[in-house]
This record gives structure tokens, C-alpha cells and sequence, in this order.
């Protein structure tokens, strides 16, 4: 090698962002729990819904667990379903959670800072080189699941949390609508992971945050909370996707939950990129700052929250409360139970029916009247009614509803039997339980409750 | 300006806190020259290399690199390459593609970078296609200098860069800086190892506490220790203990206590030049042959203990 002196002095030449994007993206992929995780995001699903499809025991707890062996799309829902509650928090912990922890970690900072010489493409090429790592994941979970689904069961009808019943290409539609909205959430927890990762350094602190962050609004969604704090708390939007299978769809949630999950990630990002700006690494290493977490990162989002719940709670009256009353409840239920019983006459070979011939109603009551109707529990006890045409007397069954507090409910079918009791019916698709004895159904937590 | 050199510091403060770590530092380092800085831990060395990379700014001061007048951080010119505190390597990575992955960032094709010929340049051929993982850290250090070498830099700063090297490394290591000042390159260097600042440096800085005590040749320096240690074994110990005694300006030294290896042919005395040339007439005039005559310890490392003991008896 021989260096000269003759050349002029050289300005200071900035990197370009795309080439120290390149760089993270390779230090990224050179680890190998990044490459496994990546890896397993792709394969695990697949495995998944291909074996539980073919169960006759399914996660029937799960939103549409108990349609995986009646079509492909159901499976991809299920996926959804646990990569909001584990997945996701954990895959984002392990990649946003650490990419400014390992320059720490390794003390490759100052060689990074020479390299690159400017803290803010730094912070531009980490956080997306995370982003891309993170939806390549995403994109592993939903494409891996979808397309065993479709492989193993098949490109079916998908029946939805109203009962009705979802031609294969507008389930397909909303499945993948369902995974870009779950995008919103995931991109708040990643901002949250940067944040830990730049406040906290090596601290073990930083790289579990995303994951803390998630269990706690989690826990949050199952206590009985009003409808203003549950949607501003950025974990909904892991469950606000449901709102998409219902007819309508259920969007004021959902878009509440898109916005507020998105401000989280702006804010938070916001807040780890003004950090990382006037860090001062005059010292190799950082083991973090538990004050400076507190002032710059935990109390800004905690004003958000406030301010959140607050213009909420204003601008939505029903917002104050759970959400959950015995007036949608029954409208709901009655959906629901005319949907599926088309479903169950023609399963049974009876002669056609229609929602509208049916006028299906439902009455409610929590608690044996002794609770007021309103809010989640187990306690609601609902009587549905129905008409036949040509046939005076209505009909009528009973439901046991469990409620949680997100709005989801399962109505267990009470009686009488040879209605929604367990019995086995033959589909085109193989044998399957009475599609009216347990039924699954969404109620909209903002809409306000008409009679 | 003065155009011809790639380090001029001016009066240069830095300060953590209450902790002065810079106080007043003026420092011209030409190019083609190896400056090596020396001092006790705590002196400032470090600081004073992170500096030239651009990873601080001063308090206050002026500090041109390369020509370029240095005023915020991270605005080192390009041609400034080097490493403070270790150098920056990925483990997971192999030895390549780290070299790759830099010179990628400075925008070039991998491939005509010149990584295998840096490579070579430090003896890492053979471990190339090896994750840094395994890496001991003369391994390290020397990868780390082939990451400085790639940038084809015109100052080269390094911190410690022959910590843990084994004697055919550090042989290596000094061949390289040597190949690469006289290319042009303003090379500077830190270091405890100062049999390494004297084999490098042909000029040298003392810090201490912040400041430079000293700042020149290492030829300077010998002139400046006045008297030094000097072992001497001759063909008659006895006789030339005698005529030791006699010159005025010359000590004997009780060699255990001064901490030099005691034998029975060898005397250890302390003198200043002209009375050590005294004594080497007299010793031959009195039929006395010298058959080793060599410094027990260098000026250099005398200056640097005078230091370190100062700063003792002031503390």
C-alpha cells in the first residue's frame, strides 16, 4: 500500500445513509439468533397450522382456533392472534431492541462514529435496518401461516366474528389487511425497543423493554378498564384488527388504535433519536441511565397516554365506560345466530332460509338481574328468537356468554339440543361440530348503544 | 497557516466535569513522521487521540488536522483513520468481512479495496475467512490496523497498538508504521511499551496530568536526563569499581535496591555522559577491557519514571 500526501486535504465526506443502512443490515444478519429468528418466523407457522389443521381438537379459544379445519385463512388469523401476544413482542425485543445495545456491548461506538461521522445517519440507518429485519419477520408469520393454511385446508370461506360467511378472496383480503394493521402496534413496540436500546446501553433492561412494554398492555386489555384507556394503550391495536370480520366492520377501533399506535412509535422514536443525539461517548462503554429513562422516555409517553385518554374520553361518550352493554350485546348475538343458522340449514339439508326471513332477535341479562347489564363477565345469559316461514311459533335457545373485555365474547349454546346443543354435522369439508353451538362474536367498543 | 503539517494543536483544553483531562496542549506532528505520546494512565493520551479522530471537541483551543481547522466533533477530515480505546471489530463477522463492510461504507467495491493486501500487510491472510470471535487480541489490534490502513489515511492515530502483540506481531506491526511514514503518512501513537516509542517515534510527547512536559526528538531527551544508569561489565570488576569511585559526578548503584538484575561482573553505575566517557579512558588506560556497556533503562523510560514519581511525591 502506499499512501501519498500529495492529494489535496479531503473534505469531511459524510456516508450516505444507504450504505451505513447496508452495513447495519449485515452486522444484523451475521448474528445468529437474528438469522434462527428470521428463519423461525418463516417455517414455525407453517408447521403450525399444518398440524393443528389436521386436530380434531383446535385452539377453540382463539379467534377463529375453531375454523382451522374448515378453510386455509382461518390458521393465519390464529398466527395473528399469538404473534400479537408473544411473537411479535419477543421478535422485536431481540432486533430493536438491541441495535444500539450491541455497539455497547462490543464498545464499537467511536469505530462506528470515524466510520460514519454523524450520530443521526447512525440513528437513521439502525432504525431501519431494525424496521427491515422486523417486517421480514412480520412477513415471515403472515405469508409462512397463509400459505400452509391454503396448502393444508384450503382456499375456503372463512365465516366471521359476525357469523357471516367471507368468500375466500375477501378473507384472503382481510387476513393480509389484518397483518397491516398489526404492523401499527408492532412499529410502537420497535420504537419503544429503540428507546430502551439507546437509554439503557448494555443494561439487560433495554433488550426485554418491547417484551415488558407488551406483557403489561396486555394484562391492561384484561382488566376491566374504560374503553378511553384500552384504546390508547397501543397493545389494542393487536386486537383491534377483529373489528375488520365483522359486517360492518368495526373500523372506529381499529383506526383509533392505527393512530395511537403510531403515535406511540413516532414519539418514541422521536424521543430515542433526540437521546441518542446528545449522548456523549467519550466513554466506551454505557451501562444506561435509569433517570434519564425515567425523564426523557417514560414520562413523555406517559403524558401521551394521558393526553390520549383524555381527548378519547371527550370526543367519544361511550369511550368513558366498558364499552360492552346488554344492547349490543343482543344485536350481536341475534347477527351472529341468523348468520349461523343459514349455515347450520343448509348443513342439515333443510329447506333454504334467509337473515331476513329468520328476524332473528336476542334478549340479555347479566347475572340473573341481580348485576346491572353492562360490562364483561361470565354471567350474561341471553335468549335468542327466531322465525321459520310458515311456521307460527318462534323459536327460540339459550346462550351462556362469556364477555372479556376487549369486546370478544363466546356464546355456549344451553339448550335446546337438537339447536345449539354439540352434535356432529357433515360439510363439504368433513365432519364438524354444530356450527351453532359455540358462537363467536365482537361487539364495537365505541359505537354508542341505540335502544 | 503552517501548510506542512497534519497535526497542529494550539493550546488545547478539554475537560469531563470538574476533571481537567487537557490543559493547554500544543503539539505539531509533521507528516511522514511517527510522534508517540507517552505518560502515566490518567495523562491525558487518549483524550488527546480522540481529539485528532474528531470524537470530541476541544473546550477551547485551536486543532488543525490535515491542513483542516477541526471545530465540531465528528468533522475530522477525511484521511484521518485510527482507533482510541481498542479497535472496532464484529465479532460475528469474519476478519474480511469486517474490512469489507468498512470500505463498503466509504463507498468502494469490496473487491478492489485493497483488503487482501492490508491483510497481508499485518500477517491476517491466513485467518481471513475466521469470525473476529476466536480473535486474540494482538489478532484484534492488528485487524484493527489493516481497518486504518485500508482508508489509505494520511494521519494515522492509534491508541495502544501493540497491546498483546507476541515479539514477531509487534515486529510486523512496527514494519508497516515504519512503510507507512515513509510514504508520507503522519503517524500517532500511544503507548506504555517504550522500547515501542523508542523503536517507532522519532519524536516523542510526555503528558502528565494534562499537559506536555516534553515535546521533541528522542535524542532530546537523553541530553535532557543528565545522568542515567548505565550497566558495565568489564574483564576486572574489582579494578573498575576502584576508578568508578574515583571520578567525581559518578555513583555506584546498590543494584538490588534500584531494582536492576544483580551479577557478580557487572557494576550499575549512574552518571551524566562526560563522566561515563571518563571512566571508559581511565578504564582502558588501566588495561580494562569493556565488554558491555548499555543503558539499564532507556532515557525515555527514566523520564516517564521521573514522572510518574514526581506525580507521586506530589500526591
Amino acid at each position: 500500500m502506499t499512501a501519498t500526501i500529495a492529494a489535496p486535504a479531503a473534505a469531511v465526506h459524510r456516508v450516505p445513509v444507504s450504505r451505513g443502512y447496508r452495513f447495519e443490515l449485515v452486522k444484523l444478519l451475521s448474528q445468529w439468533r437474528v438469522r434462527l429468528l428470521i428463519l423461525a418466523s418463516w417455517v414455525v407457522p407453517a408447521v403450525f397450522v399444518a398440524a393443528v389443521s389436521q386436530q380434531s381438537s383446535l385452539p377453540s379459544d382463539t379467534v377463529f382456533g375453531r375454523w382451522m379445519n374448515a378453510t386455509g385463512w382461518s390458521g393465519s388469523l390464529v398466527i395473528l392472534t399469538f404473534a400479537g401476544t408473544w411473537a411479535l413482542p419477543l421478535l422485536v425485543s431481540v432486533v430493536a431492541g438491541d441495535v444500539f445495545a450491541a455497539e455497547d456491548r462490543l464498545g464499537t461506538w467511536r469505530h462506528l462514529l470515524v466510520a460514519i461521522r454523524s450520530p443521526r445517519r447512525i440513528f437513521l440507518a439502525k432504525s431501519l435496518s431494525s424496521l427491515t429485519v422486523i417486517l421480514l419477520m412480520v412477513a415471515g408469520l403472515a405469508c409462512s401461516s397463509a400459505i400452509a393454511g391454503v396448502l393444508v385446508v384450503g382456499n375456503r370461506s372463512l365465516v366471521g366474528l359476525d357469523g357471516h360467511l367471507l368468500a375466500p378472496g375477501d378473507a384472503a383480503g382481510k387476513v393480509l389487511l389484518a397483518w397491516v394493521c398489526a404492523l401499527a402496534p408492532t412499529l410502537a413496540l420497535a420504537a419503544i425497543g429503540l428507546l430502551g436500546s439507546v437509554t439503557l446501553g448494555r443494561s439487560p433492561m433495554g433488550l426485554l423493554l418491547p417484551a415488558v412494554v407488551a406483557l403489561a398492555m396486555q394484562v391492561a386489555q384484561m382488566l376491566p378498564l374504560p374503553v378511553a384507556v384500552r384504546l390508547a394503550l397501543p397493545g389494542y391495536g393487536f386486537i383491534a384488527w377483529r373489528g375488520l370480520f365483522t359486517g360492518p366492520m368495526q373500523l372506529g377501533p381499529l383506526l383509533v388504535s392505527i393512530v395511537v399506535s403510531l403515535l406511540w412509535a413516532v414519539v418514541a422514536t422521536g424521543l430515542a433519536y433526540w437521546l441518542f443525539l446528545r449522548r456523549d461517548f467519550t466513554s466506551a462503554t454505557y451501562d444506561g441511565s435509569g433517570r434519564r429513562m425515567l425523564t426523557a422516555g417514560v414520562l413523555p409517553l406517559a403524558a401521551l397516554l394521558a393526553l390520549t385518554i383524555g381527548g378519547l374520553a371527550v370526543a367519544a361518550s361511550p369511550a368513558r365506560g366498558s364499552g360492552i352493554d346488554q344492547g349490543k350485546l343482543e344485536r350481536s348475538l341475534a347477527t351472529v345466530y341468523g348468520h349461523l343458522y343459514v349455515v347450520q340449514t343448509e348443513q342439515l339439508h333443510r329447506p333454504a332460509v334467509t337473515e331476513a326471513q329468520l328476524r332473528s332477535s336476542a334478549s340479555c341479562d347479566k347475572g340473573g338481574g341481580l348485576e346491572e347489564n353492562t360490562g364483561a363477565g361470565n354471567g350474561w345469559r341471553c335468549v335468542v328468537s327466531w322465525h321459520l316461514p310458515g311456521v307460527d311459533a318462534v323459536g327460540q335457545a339459550i346462550y351462556q356468554l362469556d364477555v372479556t373485555p376487549d369486546g370478544r365474547y363466546v356464546a355456549d349454546g344451553d339448550g335446546p339440543t337438537q339447536v345449539n346443543g354439540y352434535f356432529v354435522v357433515h360439510t363439504p369439508t368433513g365432519d364438524a361440530p354444530n356450527p351453532l353451538w359455540q358462537l363467536d362474536g365482537n361487539v364495537d367498543l365505541l359505537t354508542a348503544t341505540k335502544g | 497557516m503552517n501548510t506542512s503539517l497534519a497535526v497542529r494543536a494550539r493550546d488545547i483544553t478539554k475537560c469531563f466535569g470538574d476533571v481537567v483531562a487537557l490543559d493547554g496542549i500544543d503539539l505539531d506532528v509533521a507528516p511522514g513522521r511517527i510522534h508517540g505520546l507517552v505518560g502515566p494512565n490518567g495523562a491525558g493520551k487518549t483524550t488527546l487521540l480522540g481529539l485528532m479522530l474528531g470524537l470530541a471537541v476541544a473546550d477551547s483551543g485551536t486543532l488543525e488536522i490535515l491542513d483542516r481547522p477541526v471545530g465540531r466533533a465528528l468533522a475530522a477530515p477525511d484521511g484521518v483513520a485510527g482507533f482510541v480505546d481498542g479497535p472496532g471489530l464484529y465479532p460475528s463477522l469474519t476478519a474480511r468481512r469486517n474490512l469489507a463492510a468498512l470500505a463498503a461504507l466509504r463507498g468502494r467495491d469490496a473487491r478492489t479495496a485493497g483488503i487482501d493486501e492490508v491483510l497481508d500487510q499485518v500477517g491476517l491472510t491466513d485467518v481471513a475467512d475466521d469470525r473476529v470471535r476466536g480473535f486474540s487480541l494482538g489478532m484484534r489490534q492488528r485487524l484493527g490496523l489493516a481497518a486504518a490502513l485500508l482508508t489509505m489515511p494520511r494521519l494515522l492515530v492509534l491508541d495502544e497498538p501493540t497491546n498483546g502483540l507476541d515479539p514477531a506481531s509487534k515486529k510486523h506491526v512496527h514494519r508497516v508504521l515504519t512503510r507507512l511514514a515513509s510514504g508520507g503518512t503522519a503517524v500517532v501513537i500511544s503507548s506504555h511499551r517504550m522500547d515501542d516509542i523508542e523503536a517507532l517515534c522519532s519524536e516523542v510527547s510526555i503528558l502528565n496530568t494534562g499537559r506536555v512536559v516534553f515535546s521533541g526528538p528522542v535524542d532530546k531527551l537523553s541530553a535532557e536526563s543528565g545522568e542515567l544508569d548505565y550497566r558495565l561489565v568489564t574483564t576486572d570488576a574489582g579494578t573498575a569499581r576502584e576508578l568508578a569511585l574515583d571520578i567525581s559526578g559518578l555513583r555506584l548503584v546498590d543494584e538490588p535496591a534500584a531494582g536492576h538484575r544483580a551479577t557478580g561482573e557487572a557494576l550499575v553505575v549512574r552518571a551524566a555522559v562526560e563522566a561515563l566517557d571518563e571512566l571508559v579512558a581511565r578504564l582502558v588506560n588501566a588495561g580494562v577491557a569493556v565488554r558491555e556497556l548499555s543503558l539499564v533503562i532507556s532515557p525515555l523510560e527514566a523520564a516517564f519514571l521521573a514522572l510518574t514519581e514526581q506525580q507521586k511525591d506530589n500526591g
